[in-house]
């Protein structure tokens, strides 16, 4: 246990190096210049070469990359061009927006998949399990901007129920958190559908409605732990899709979040933000893989870890 | 003080209080109460000598003040934090005499030195100011450092005299700037680089609140320095909203004023009910749209070819397509800037007239060219109708949808020959002439990444541009305005621009909102100017 999880945050650190390389090189070859941005268009030539060595943007590529590592091992993901403010304090300032409606979001993903998916797969082959699958396509498939703003339109301009978009309550939560909720729901019906088909055609599930136990106790008790195993795997790399996801659902119920903040960043070229953002999603989904391969051997004891 | 008089003495008083031209305050406006204003973005800074965006300028306007102003609502000036000034007769001196008893936010009297402080600040290249350049005008610009400006002299508490190397009729302009606002030093050192966060200035208003990424609340300044204002107790601001979204939240009544104005989309929806149409105030904008054809390039290089261009683009079918927010340009110039050529008809919607000319530059075939665009709405269809216009004249227009950083990038560099300006137009600093032209005209700007992305740079138009400029005497305006004219004559005789439309200003209020509507299209406070806004 020791020894694997030794090695995963090995990885997990080397993952985060490549990324961090990546992202750099890609805003370096960018054919934006940053500076340009920042001077503005006022500017002299002699205006943008000051800042240009100010911030270090006249040294190679090496030097600049070196530096930033240097700076983001000792916590420091420097401060943003256009606001001038550590970086690491704004994403700090939303970090715990996104990480509540991240985790609504995910609550509400897995209530509508799991039991849209259980209905679906006791409903094999029937209209009931035909309307559903129809329904989770639809939902995978919608745009995200549209069905955002559908829910806030009907839910809160219409019919008054809850704020329009914001942050602050519980109120403030539901529709973002249900938005998300639907929009990812598909995935986990679809598996848990097919998870849960092959699970009710196991031996034990036989033995246990031949034992005489009721049809709700065989579901609940018997089939359903087994069939979620292969979910869990997948809520850790949900995270991933999640924080891609999550930009859209953020800028229209006017959450403030990172992905709101990502997607600022980048029609400013404000490169620090944008490197921290992509650090921490990283970092989020280098953490959600690893809980989900932690948590796998209390769920199946036949997993192990090495 | 004798210095001073000794030294005014001298020299011709040229300009003194325009209290003629003082803003007439609303006899209905009632103190108190709060507003909300919303925006998509984050604020990005709020330091003055940093803050040069449209969302921020407004905001900035209201926390510091400098030492010239506008009437509110108008392009006049009128001198803020300054009671008087005076000229000397070769346009060289600015003797400032400012106002006593003037507060900072933080309870300290502002006095001349706060004042040499404040532009020596912006002026340092390590402050990185974007608007240093501006001040290019002052003695010792060019040695600014951490020494300050040699042309920046305090003469007594409340003096500042200030000498220029060359004259600069803009010159009252620039200290009505931003970027000219008065800080107070011990604010500014404390904060360090975030004096944009922790602003401290003697604006109407003060910073009592910023959440990052969700709220900043304005709160009013009670020791404010001008009698009467502000009418608001608070301002708040919400960031991160849609505009789609801040337009339903004001119909549902809690939102004041949507800062990024009506979602295009909704615009025909909103205009065509009479209840919310008349919650709009249209006005004027200084900003042109246009087409920058690089006249390195060729077939740019030919002056035929750059009036076939002119003349074969349908102008009115654009504005169509923006629903009409705008009115079709003939000259670079906007309207409702001094200096506007009334009467000039530009180049006329004329296919047939524009196919001759290509014929006359040997290229009756037509060619093929590209065409960068900003890749937001509306630009890109923009870009189809000009690629359409263009096609019609057998010029076959490929378009380059990019990033608006990347289409900078490309004109900076010269190697876009047409781009079309959408999202990145000019909106003039100050409501003079001569802030069209430098920057996006000029030889100054025809450089490696500079704003004149026509490249277009013309000795005897600059030559003209820079006389304009030296006739800095108030009494002469109207010559220096009649030059400034035929600079911009002059720059269409040579075709650099299409100028395509100037942008009408639509500005959205809830019904509780009062005062002059001018104030909701006021020139330099983008939405409005919160400091004479009301709530009836």
């Amino acid at each position: 246990m020791a020894a694997f999880l030794f090695r995963r945050l090995m990885q997990s650190a080397l993952i985060l190096l490549g990324v961090s390389f990546i992202t750099f090189v890609l805003l370096y070859v960018l054919p934006a210049d940053p500076v340009r941005q920042i001077a503005g268009r006022a500017a002299t030539a002699q205006t943008v070469e000051n800042i240009r060595q100010q911030l270090g943007l006249d040294q190679p590529f090496v030097v600049q990359y070196g530096r930033y590592l240097l700076a983001l091992v000792q916590g420091d993901l420097g401060r943003s061009y256009l606001q001038k403010t550590e970086v690491v304090d704004l994403i700090l300032s939303r970090l715990p927006a996104t990480l509540l409606l991240m985790m609504a979001g995910i609550s509400a993903e897995l209530v509508l998949g799991l039991s849209m998916g259980i209905a679906a797969a006791l409903m094999r082959g029937r209209l009931g399990d035909q309307v559903l699958m129809m329904m989770s396509f639809v939902t995978v498939s919608a745009p995200q901007f549209v069905v955002s703003l559908l829910m806030l339109y009907v839910f809160a301009v219409k019919l008054g129920w809850f704020p329009i978009g914001g942050y602050g309550t519980a109120a403030h939560l539901v529709l973002p958190a249900l938005t998300l909720g639907i929009l990812g729901s598909g995935w986990y019906s679809r598996m848990m559908r097919s998870s849960m088909i092959e699970v009710l055609r196991a031996d034990y599930i036989r033995t246990a409605r031949a034992k005489g136990l009721g049809r709700a106790r065989v579901v609940l008790r018997h089939a359903l732990p087994n069939a979620v195993l292969p979910i869990i795997a997948m809520i850790g790399i949900d995270i991933g899709i999640f924080m891609g996801g999550i930009v859209v659902v953020e800028s229209v119920f006017g959450w403030p979040g990172i992905g709101q903040l990502a997607w600022q960043a980048i029609q400013r070229v404000d490169i620090p933000i944008i490197m921290g953002v992509t650090l921490v999603s990283a970092l989020a989904i280098v953490i959600g893989n690893l809980l989900a391969d932690l948590i796998a051997p209390f769920i199946d004891p036949r997993i192990r870890l090495r | 003080m004798t210095k001073w008089l000794a030294s005014t003495a001298l020299v011709l008083t040229l300009a003194l209080p325009a209290m003629a031209q003082d803003y007439t305050p609303d006899p209905n406006a009632k103190a108190g109460g709060s507003i909300t204003v919303t925006y998509k973005d984050d604020v990005a800074t709020l330091d003055p000598a940093i803050g040069y965006d449209w969302q921020n300028w407004s905001m900035i306007k209201s926390l510091f003040d400098g030492m010239m102003d506008y009437v509110p609502g108008t392009t006049e000036l009128r001198p803020g934090l300054a009671e008087s000034y005076d000229i000397s007769p070769d346009g060289l001196v600015y003797t400032f005499k400012l106002r006593a008893g003037v507060k900072f936010h933080n309870g300290r009297a502002m006095t001349a030195d706060d004042v040499k402080y404040s532009l020596d600040r912006v002026t340092n290249p390590e402050t990185q100011s974007p608007g240093a350049g501006f001040f290019a005008a002052i003695a010792g610009f060019d040695a600014a450092g951490a020494g300050g400006l040699s042309g920046v002299e305090v003469v007594d508490p409340l003096t500042v005299r200030i000498t220029l190397s060359r004259p600069d009729a803009t010159f009252l302009h620039v200290m009505a700037l931003n970027f000219a606002s008065v800080v107070p030093k011990e604010a500014v050192d404390a904060a360090g680089a975030d004096f944009g966060k922790m602003p401290v200035g003697t604006g109407a208003f003060k910073l009592a609140d910023w959440t990052l990424g969700q709220r900043l609340v304005f709160e009013k300044n009670a020791d404010y320095w001008r009698a009467g204002v502000p009418y608001l107790v608070q301002v708040v601001f919400e960031v991160g909203q849609e505009p789609v979204v801040a337009l339903l939240r004001l119909q549902n009544g809690e939102v004041d004023v949507p800062g990024d104005g009506i979602p295009p989309a909704k615009f025909m929806e909103v205009m065509a009910d009479p209840a919310q149409a008349a919650r709009v105030v249209q006005g004027g904008q200084l900003h042109t749209g246009y087409i920058t054809l690089n006249v390195t390039q060729a077939p740019f290089d030919k002056l035929e070819v750059r009036k076939a261009v002119n003349m074969a683009i349908n102008k009115d079918r654009i504005t169509q397509i923006i629903n009409g927010r705008a009115v079709p340009a003939t000259q670079p110039l906007p309207p409702t800037m001094p200096g506007y050529t009334e009467g000039y008809a530009g180049y006329a919607y004329d296919i047939d007239g524009a196919k001759a000319l290509l014929a006359q530059a040997g290229l009756a075939d037509g060619f093929e060219t590209d065409l960068y665009v900003m890749n937001t709405d509306p630009n890109p269809r923009i870009a189809q109708a000009i690629q359409q216009d263009l096609a019609a004249i057998g010029v076959k227009a490929n378009i380059q949808s990019l990033a608006q950083a990347n289409v900078i990038e490309a004109g900076g560099a010269g190697n876009a020959p047409m781009i079309w300006s959408g999202g990145m137009a000019w909106i003039a600093d100050f409501p003079d002439p001569s802030n069209f032209y430098g920057p996006i005209l000029g030889c100054a700007g025809a450089g490696e990444g500079g704003w004149n992305w026509s490249k277009f740079c013309d000795a005897a138009l600059d030559a003209k541009a820079t006389a304009a400029d030296s006739l800095s005497d108030p009494a002469r305006a109207a010559d220096r305005l009649a030059l400034w004219s035929e600079v911009y004559t002059g720059v269409m005789e040579q075709a650099p621009w299409v100028p395509v439309f100037n942008e009408e200003r639509y500005t959205m209020k809830s019904e509780r909102m009062g005062g002059d509507d001018a104030l909701y299209v006021d020139p330099v406070s983008i939405p409005v100017n919160y400091d004479y806004v009301y709530v009836k």
